[in-house]
């Protein structure tokens, strides 16, 4: 970039500024419940006067040179913070591309009588907007990831409760997709609990699990297995009439596993594998 | 040459296992075991192996060739006490050990053994008594 498309563009930083603080407040998806005006011009602001001041004639070319590195920090601090805060990524980009255009618009308005050089400035300006859109956006993204992954350990940490239903009987209602490293923790769980339980039944209800495909079933057996190898028995409930379509469609054997349809028959096949019963006392009074 | 003991107790036999198994260990074991249970003619055999944290696949059929063969001379076998981890990883290694009988602890075991000889035994009187019917 030339010096003298720098200097101007320096001169004007509060020409920019203006002009992308109308574009961003002209667009339909402003979200003043996220973020208020002030809060985005303070935004806007600096993220302008980092970007005008790295501006030089040979870095233009390669974004990953010190001298971008404040702006990029900048950016990503605002790209993250808007992942967190639920912009779309829509309004995320269009913060970034309304910039462009209004550097575009400036550099029209300045260099009127040299077509050439416009083009050629313009096209630069271009290409450093889009390599930032870029990183941007990548930010934008790893700040979502790193909400999912958040979300995703507090599920796996909260959602493995071993019940103590009865002396000696436990139960462990999963809801939510089985996968492998569930199981794992799944298991690790129902096991140090019969353990120190001295449980001898243990009940696992799969009412709230959405869908079994042969790999949920395959780690089914598995901690029914293990279940069984530490000398418990394992009862598998709360199979919904689609569960079992899938189940004997993909050819899954559950033969050797005792199933029940719901946690109460689980539970009353339990009492009676243990000798225990209930009763209801009878109502009438002594008098 | 260590060896592991192996208790009689009534028509029982009690195996701790104190030491983390070794093959050879494993082998002997396996050997001495049957010879026991054809010498006492035990009717159960149980195995205790609440201090073992290490196994591999080859402990694994061990266990499950001492049942086998344990079940050939008429004995049953129990194993008790088996650690979380021990457990999960016998099922990692494909190793469910079908037709070992399992239990928490050594009383449980030995509840359970008692149960499945008595029944074995009921079984064997009626088959007596359905004899005794036929011969009169």
């Amino acid at each position: 970039m030339s010096q003298n498309t720098q200097q101007l563009l320096k001169n004007k930083k509060k020409n920019i500024l203006e002009l992308w603080m109308k574009n961003q407040l002209a667009d339909e998806g402003l979200r003043e419940d996220l973020i208020s005006n002030d809060e985005l011009r303070s935004q806007s602001e600096e993220l302008i006067n980092s970007l005008i001041n790295n501006l030089s004639s040979e870095n233009f070319n390669n974004l990953e040179s010190d001298e971008w590195s404040p702006v990029i920090e900048i950016l990503g601090g605002i790209a993250i913070t808007r992942a967190r805060q639920g912009f779309s990524p829509r309004e995320t980009g269009n913060f970034v591309f309304s910039l462009k255009e209004a550097i575009l618009d400036v550099l029209q308005q300045e260099i009127t009588d040299d077509p050439l050089t416009l083009f050629k400035e313009s096209t630069k300006v271009n290409k450093i907007m889009d390599n930032l859109s870029v990183v941007t956006f990548e930010t934008f993204i790893k700040g979502r990831e790193e909400v999912i992954l958040r979300q995703t350990d507090e599920i796996t940490e909260i959602s493995t409760p071993v019940i103590r239903v009865w002396d000696g009987i436990l139960a462990l209602p999963i809801i939510g997709t089985l996968d492998s490293a569930r199981t794992q923790i799944v298991m690790e769980n129902l096991l140090q609990e019969i353990v120190e339980t001295g449980s001898s039944i243990a009940i696992l209800d799969i009412s709230g699990v959405p869908a079994v495909d042969s790999l949920v079933a395959q780690h089914l057996i598995k901690t029914v297995s293990a279940t069984r190898l530490m000398g418990a028995e394992c009862i598998i409930s709360g199979i919904r009439p689609e569960i079992a379509q899938t189940v004997v469609h993909l050819g899954i054997d559950l033969s050797n596993i005792i199933t029940k349809a719901t946690l109460a028959s689980a539970l009353a096949y339990s009492f009676k594998v243990m000798r225990l019963e209930v009763k209801k006392i009878s109502t009438v009074s002594k008098s | 040459m260590d060896k592991i003991p192996i208790l009689r107790m009534g028509a029982y036999l009690l195996v701790t296992i104190q030491v983390d198994l070794y093959d050879r260990l494993a082998l002997n074991l396996e050997a001495d075991l049957v010879q026991m249970v054809n010498k006492t003619s035990a009717k159960g055999v149980l195995i205790d192996i609440s201090a073992v944290s290490i196994v591999d696949s080859f402990m694994g059929r061990i266990i499950g060739n001492i049942a086998s063969m344990s079940k050939i001379l008429d004995a049953e076998t129990v194993v008790v006490g088996m650690q979380p981890a021990v457990a999960i990883t016998l099922i990692e290694l494909g190793l469910p050990l079908k037709g070992v009988h399992t239990a928490l602890d050594m009383e449980k075991g030995m509840n359970l053994l008692k149960s499945m000889i008595d029944s074995t035994e009921d079984d064997a009187d009626e088959d007596q008594t359905a004899d005794d019917l036929i011969t009169e």
